[in-house]
């Protein structure tokens, strides 16, 4: 599914108007701008470790857009930066994580928003279980998941894509497809070329849509929602897209795939894209681009300085939240770390 | 009072929890109109729906996490794993997941969820159905872990397990599922992390969890024919530990000697002799032997005699203990 081509023709319906595309529009600058400072404030060593979001942003906001933050839940893999701030988490808080600020990076009471996951796929019976809930208790609403083509490899994409089938979930699984786990190819992942069609074994309906295609992820997105919240059970919705960026920090793709095919990717820039559509409606120019550019640099700054003014946990952090109370012995191993006592007791 | 199984002693407070709040469902392999396999959630599907008591794909890992899902959203889940041995297929749904939740969003999601698993030989079932891997779960930060071995504290430590904020894996010993009979309190739940001395002894104290507590009162009850006075600690919750019960009963005695159905190296037993050694050296009259099963794999049912502690290992190194 397509609605922008790549000159930025619109080759359908617009799933959103002019204003909305504008702020999506600025979205992804503030998505791409967040990448660069990360990855500068990593190369400086202020920064353990980060993954880019770059050429993945037309999948990761226009799917988030879709959503009610009021009515509905997100379930982050931990590649959807942004789809968590649209989801209502203060961009403060998702630079805090980076920062090593844990407890101001958590989610807010009242942001329907679970943490990120760094266990491949384990998220997604987590959201099968909260859409369950949601329809147990006769909750509008949908949730939805994130996750990427490695993570459609785990056994837990089918157990949870499986029960939530057989319930008639309120769910919708955002399969982010960007070509590469780490290093292994998609090929390497599954000998099938259509990754959407695996619901048709589970089910319920499976949908491929341009990644890179702002529009066509938001509109395939939303119909999902929408029939989610009327129970007519889950979607997967597969998004084709690319990393054009490293997995992460530490590693180096030309160590395992050619720069040519990098370039070839960027000719498909979503960003690109949305603004070509954005000019030719006369709801975009340099100069706005410009000043776009320059509010997303402010805020950025604003968030970090935001985060750096937080304290930095200390070793009481650990021990909190393990437990509602902690048990005799963890309490006593708090006792000597906040104390440092060196400890010779249990 | 009222004298229950341990299978109705559970479904007893499964009946109370979902009575008294309606966010309290449970979900499993076979536990609707079947009631599970072992009956214990027999007539619940009838009582509170289908909803509620919900038949789930063979999935354990979906079964675990998707109790968290619920969790999240407002349920309080008691999820049922087959057997505890079958945890392995959603060993990363619990200890990573489950446990860790809390932490991980730093108090903004408790995991409000038990998982009921029956486990521990002696009852001839095929591979995996028995194995006693308890100690696996102890090395994971988060989640409380229980083990009842008669029918009141069955009840009153589940009730306890489903009002708990924490996650809490339940072990349910099945091969005292319908072998014994006991008085089972109407009323509030038990307290974890407070063990019971369950027959006084002043010579020894042999100290066990689950099944293997009857052991120990088997060979209890066998020492004393030669007249040795031998205690039986139930410890009842693994975590948290009762270390200050646990270190005063053993200053009591000055002896002791750890049993249980886990393979002997890496058990939790060596935990508890660590902890006794280092919070009760003074008072200890001999060295604490433990009994456990083999270091192997849990054989078929008709060898599994050889593997597992008996009533005779436990006498044996009792009176070796005695005779220090």
């Amino acid at each position: 599914m397509r609605l922008l081509d790549y000159d930025g023709t619109l080759l359908g319906a617009a799933p959103m108007g002019v204003e909305k595309a504008q702020q999506a529009m600025r979205l992804m600058l503030l998505s791409r701008a967040t990448d660069e400072r990360f990855i500068k404030l990593q190369r400086m060593g202020r920064v353990g470790i980060y993954g880019p979001v770059h050429g993945q942003e037309a999948s990761v906001i226009g799917s988030a857009m879709a959503l009610d933050p009021a009515r509905d839940w997100m379930v982050p893999a931990s590649r959807e930066h942004l789809a968590m701030h649209v989801q209502g988490l203060p961009l403060s808080s998702l630079y805090a994580t980076y920062l090593g600020r844990i407890d101001h990076a958590a989610v807010p009471e009242g942001v329907r928003l679970l943490p990120r996951q760094q266990a491949i796929g384990a998220q997604l019976p987590h959201a099968t279980g909260l859409a369950w809930a949601l329809k147990l208790q006769r909750l509008r609403g949908a949730v939805m998941v994130y996750f990427g083509e490695g993570a459609a490899s785990e056994g837990d994409f089918h157990e949870a894509a499986n029960l939530a089938g057989v319930i008639r979930a309120p769910l919708v699984m955002v399969l982010i497809n960007n070509q590469y786990a780490i290093s292994t190819p998609a090929h390497r992942q599954s000998a099938a070329p259509n990754l959407a069609a695996r619901a048709v074994g589970y089910g319920f309906r499976g949908i491929p849509v341009d990644g890179n295609d702002l529009f066509a992820v938001h509109a395939a997105a939303r119909e999902a929602v929408e029939r989610a919240v009327a129970g007519e059970g889950p979607t997967l919705i597969e998004c084709r897209t690319y990393r054009i960026g490293f997995h992460n920090t530490s590693d180096n793709p030309r160590e395992y795939r050619p720069d040519s095919e990098v370039e070839d990717a960027a000719e498909r820039d979503p960003i690109d894209r949305l603004r070509l559509w954005l000019t030719s409606e006369g709801a975009w120019s340099p100069k706005v681009e410009a000043e776009a550019v320059a509010q997303v640099a402010t805020e950025i700054d604003a968030a970090i300085a935001d985060v750096n003014a937080q304290p930095r946990p200390g070793a009481e952090a650990i021990f909190k939240h393990v437990y509602a109370e902690l048990p005799y012995r963890v309490e006593q191993q708090r006792r000597d770390t906040v104390t440092r006592k060196e400890d010779v007791c249990p | 009072m009222k004298q229950l199984s341990i299978i109705e002693a559970i479904r007893a407070a499964l009946v109370e929890e979902m009575e008294r709040d309606p966010s309290v469902m449970v979900l499993g392999m076979d536990v609707g109109r079947l009631g599970g396999v072992f009956r214990v959630t027999k007539g619940l599907a009838a009582r509170f729906g289908e909803e509620r008591v919900a038949d789930t794909p063979l999935a354990e890992a979906s079964i675990v996490g998707a109790a968290l899902g619920l969790a999240i959203g407002g349920m309080k889940p008691v999820a049922e794993i087959q057997f505890l041995g079958f945890t392995q297929q959603a060993f990363h749904q619990i200890g990573p997941q489950l446990a860790r939740y809390r932490f991980r969003s730093r108090g903004r999601y408790p995991t409000q969820v038990t998982i009921r698993a029956p486990y521990g030989g002696g009852v001839r079932t095929p591979e995996f159905h028995a194995d006693a891997i308890e100690s696996q779960f102890v090395q994971v930060p988060g989640i409380k872990i229980v083990a009842p071995a008669f029918p009141d504290d069955a009840k009153g430590l589940l009730l306890q397990a489903i009002r708990d904020p924490d996650p809490v894996l339940y072990l349910e010993p099945q091969r005292l599922y319908r072998a014994i009979r006991g008085p089972v309190h109407n009323g509030d739940p038990i307290p974890f992390g407070v063990s019971r001395m369950v027959r006084d002894g002043t010579d020894l104290i042999l100290i066990a969890w689950s099944a293997a507590v009857h052991l120990c009162l088997e060979a209890a009850e066998t020492l004393a024919r030669t007249g040795a006075s031998v205690a039986v600690l139930d410890l009842r919750t693994l975590n948290p530990l009762d270390v200050e019960g646990l270190v005063a009963a053993v200053r009591d005695c000055g002896k002791a000697v750890v049993v249980h159905e886990a393979p002997l190296t890496g058990g939790f037993g060596a935990e508890i002799v660590a902890t006794l050694q280092q919070e009760a050296y003074g008072d200890l009259d001999a060295p604490i032997l433990r009994v456990g099963s083999r270091d192997t794999p849990y054989p078929p049912g008709a060898l599994e005699d050889h593997f597992l502690p008996t009533v005779a290992r436990v006498v044996a190194a009792a009176r070796a203990t005695l005779e220090y």
